[in-house]
């Protein structure tokens, strides 16, 4: 019966202490979420292990599945829409380092879907920008910055590149000496390093509409509208729960700032990663009874909190989600827990804007759309790729009008974002009235005071229940200058002045 | 105020320990495939993510509960012994480290393959049961997680059953004890590493809908692996039982930890803060609460 196998040898069972110190060595304890260092450790040692595997049970050679997908698009697979080799004078490329599987894919297929999509509307409808092609091609990271790093430095030296958008901290933190020696830039929509800012300091770092100084300022200023006025909170007790990374704590200083200001009292508590149980924290929150909680979460962090704030007692809509807790992802695994739910958003949700119907019209119906379900258009990450993609393709535009319809280096770019400045009319324009309200990017301020507004969630869809926003950013802009300056004392950078600004390398 | 604080300290505490219930569910699938083949299997996380997957992408395809769920067992089955036939059997000569390396690597393999199979996108997995708090005296009580504990419990009880009174139970035990003496007997090592499969395919597949329903489905699933850990250090990687216990005290320990002394290191202790009461546990008892202490001829 048992000729087949081979003998067994006694299991020589190892010691509990061999696995404790192996997790020790192989997963650290202080997580930081969004450079996600632990799954970046996972995933390094997962092409060991599954060679090891592959070795070991004697399968023979495995054919190791890149991580590069490169031109996994429809339209990045054809010569003249995505990655081709060839020098294109006429080409304007976007090199993506998109993240389709992994932890954090159901954001990365959403946020580089839409602005795949726009890209797309943009060469079918108009021939591209001026009538020069956009073109990109596709990178896996999987959320990972090494793996963000290794897309890099293939795609460096493709040419006529215009911007790299990671949709990562890790990866933009892992990139900002690159950039700028290359002089290309970084969009960190929404996210990034919030002294990046400072145009003075980083020339080529662009952290557009919102960054997180700014949001924290938002959510404050929508929970004084609340109120009843900016004076009625004093008094009040809200609690930040957030993730226990540096993305997490970048904002401690600033409701601090905020709570001095306005008179209110503010708990921080953190939740370690990755936040899958918060009994604990809520219990505590229980007890304290505030007026707010603020939702600083990331990936299944925010479903589980709104859960146990169900768990205990603690209604929704009293909870304020931050900008990375604001997606139907971040809401659906909630189910009913999530019901009036609120959280804070640079673009508005929905499929009825005219830019979206465009999208639906030329680019889905005829089978080129990025989205494998059409039922994630108008989603929140989705509507944030597709304002990404209007917000470069504009700063090409705008550069071209500069230095002529062709193809720009990324100098050229960098000074096209550095004069992004859409107001309202332009916005409308665009077909983005009421998707998002405006941008106004100069050389100093590169996050181009972008207004929030705050959606509240129903059951099945996000609405908008409030107006457009503006964050105090005269408040903020003394304590970013100041963060900018170290850092250019640490790293002997010479801040930049207006004079320096035209000077572009074509 | 002091009936105040009493009252939160046993929320906390009674909180902690459903907690734990939850974390033993997920050691159980561990401890099984070690007991009866001295494997520690890394893809126990995966194997839930992937249970959860498929049984919530069937239930939204229409199935009803229990259809979902049955075809669910069978491809959690099928997993089993596909694992079993092709890493394990192989591999079945070599030493610890490398079958654990085996089982990382097959982990990385399972996730990727759910996603491919079922998507990328989060979903809702709701089993009916209410999560709102009910009050137990002045303490109040999630509804869902007394519910899962029960599903643990019972699960727990009818596993030590099935090992302590049926013929296949004491078969997996004999082979555990000694595969060499279990071969010489006529048992069917084959037949019997293929069932542990299996069983754990099904434990994962009860981790999956009870943490599938408090996390959401997505991929974070496969991390929950990291709170079993110490209840296996704790409990010892062999003891069904252990599970519970370490379960048990890992949950209520680290939530107390967290509210009563996270405020003095700023917060967020909890996670470390297990493994730190595990590591106390393995300088006393190297090999857990309940595990069989190894002795070696020299």
């Amino acid at each position: 019966m048992n000729e087949a196998l081979p003998l067994p040898r006694t299991p020589s069972h190892p010691s509990p202490t061999f696995f404790l110190l192996f997790l020790f060595t192989f997963i650290p304890m202080h997580t930081h979420s969004l450079s996600r260092s632990f799954i970046g450790r996972l995933g390094s040692a997962s092409l060991a292990s599954l060679l090891l595997l592959g070795g070991l049970t004697g399968c023979g050679s495995q054919k190791q599945a890149g991580d590069s997908t490169t031109g996994s698009t429809p339209t990045a697979a054809a010569p003249a829409g995505g990655s081709n080799l060839d020098v294109n004078l006429k080409e304007q490329f976007f090199p993506l380092q998109s993240y389709r599987v992994g932890p954090y894919a159901a954001g990365g297929t959403g946020f580089f879907g839409g602005f795949i999509d726009y890209l797309n509307l943009i060469n079918i409808r108009d021939g591209g920008v001026n009538g020069v092609k956009l073109t990109w091609d596709e990178g896996e990271t999987q959320y990972e910055v090494e793996k963000g790093i290794e897309v890099y430095e293939r795609l460096k030296d493709r040419p006529n590149i215009a911007a790299w958008n990671p949709l990562s901290v890790g990866i933009a933190y892992a990139m900002i000496d690159k950039v700028t020696q290359r002089r290309t830039p970084l969009i960190t929509i929404n996210h990034g390093r919030t002294d990046s800012t400072d145009g003075r300091v980083f020339p080529y770092v662009f952290p557009l509409l919102l960054n997180p100084y700014s949001e924290t300022s938002g959510i404050i200023n929508y929970l004084g509208t609340r109120e009843g006025g900016q004076d009625k909170l004093k008094g009040k007790s809200i609690v930040v729960l957030y993730h226990g990374s540096p993305y997490g704590k970048e904002t401690i200083p600033i409701y601090e700032l905020l709570a001095k200001k306005y008179g209110f009292k503010v708990q921080q508590i953190e939740v370690p990663h990755p936040g899958n149980e918060q009994q604990a924290q809520w219990l505590t929150i229980k007890r304290i009874n505030p007026d707010y909680v603020v939702l600083r979460g990331w990936g299944v962090m925010n479903p589980v909190a709104l859960r146990t704030a169900q768990k205990v007692g603690f209604k929704a809509d009293r909870i304020i989600g931050n900008v990375w807790s604001n997606s139907e992802e971040d809401v659906r695994p909630a189910g009913e827990a999530a019901k009036g739910y609120i959280a804070i958003t640079t673009q508005a949700s929905g499929k009825q804007y005219p830019v979206l119907q465009e999208i639906i019209k030329t680019v889905y119906d005829k089978g080129k759309g990025n989205l494998a379900d059409k039922n994630r258009i108008g989603s929140v990450y989705h509507n944030l790729g597709i304002v990404n993609g209007i917000l470069n393709v504009e700063a090409v535009r705008i550069a071209q009008e500069k230095f002529g319809k062709r193809p720009l280096s990324g100098d050229e770019v960098r000074w096209g974002f550095e004069h992004l400045q859409l107001d309202p009319a332009r916005v409308e324009k665009l077909g983005a009235k009421d998707l998002f309200h405006s941008i106004n990017v100069t050389w100093k301020n590169h996050e181009g005071d972008g207004r929030v507004t705050f959606q509240q969630w129903d059951g099945n869809k996000w609405n908008v229940i409030s107006k457009w926003i503006a964050p105090d950013w005269a408040l903020l802009r003394p304590i970013i200058e100041a963060s900018a300056k170290k850092f250019a004392q640490e790293n002997n950078i010479q801040l930049r002045t207006e004079a320096d600004v035209d000077k572009v390398v074509k | 105020m002091m009936a105040d604080q009493i009252q939160f300290f046993f929320e906390v505490l009674i909180g902690g320990l459903l907690s734990g219930v939850m974390y033993s569910l997920v050691a159980l699938g561990f401890v099984l495939i070690y007991k009866t083949s001295g494997v520690l299997n890394f893809a126990q996380g995966s194997m839930v993510l992937f249970a959860a997957l498929t049984f919530v992408q069937l239930r939204e395809k229409g199935l009803p509960f229990a259809v979902a769920f049955l075809i669910t067992l069978i491809l959690m089955a099928v997993l089993g012994i596909t694992v079993e036939r092709t890493v394990m059997r192989p591999l079945l000569n070599r030493s610890p480290i490398v079958l654990f390396l085996a089982t990382l690597g097959l982990s990385y393999i399972i996730e990727a393959g759910a996603q491919l199979i079922w998507g990328t996108q989060v979903h809702a997995l709701d089993l009916g049961i209410s999560d709102t708090p009910i009050q137990v005296g002045p303490v109040s009580i999630s509804q869902f997680d007394i519910s899962a504990a029960l599903i643990s419990g019972t699960l727990v009880a009818a596993l030590v059953f099935f090992f302590q009174r049926t013929r296949t139970g004491l078969t997996f035990r004999a082979v555990a004890d000694d595969p060499f003496a279990a071969l010489a007997v006529g048992l069917r090592l084959s037949r019997i590493w293929a069932l542990v499969w299996i069983t754990a395919g099904l434990i994962a597949l009860v981790a999956g809908l009870l943490w599938g329903a408090r996390l959401g489905v997505q991929f974070s699933l496969s991390l929950i692996v990291l709170k079993a850990f110490p209840v296996l250090v704790l409990g010892g990687f062999d003891s069904i039982l252990g599970t519970i216990v370490g379960g048990l005290i890992i949950g209520a320990t680290e939530k107390l930890a967290e509210v009563f002394v996270g405020p003095l290191f700023g917060g967020g202790i909890e996670t470390w803060f297990a493994y730190v009461v595990a590591l106390v546990f393995l300088l006393i008892r190297p090999t857990g609460l309940f595990g069989q202490k190894v002795v070696e001829r020299v």
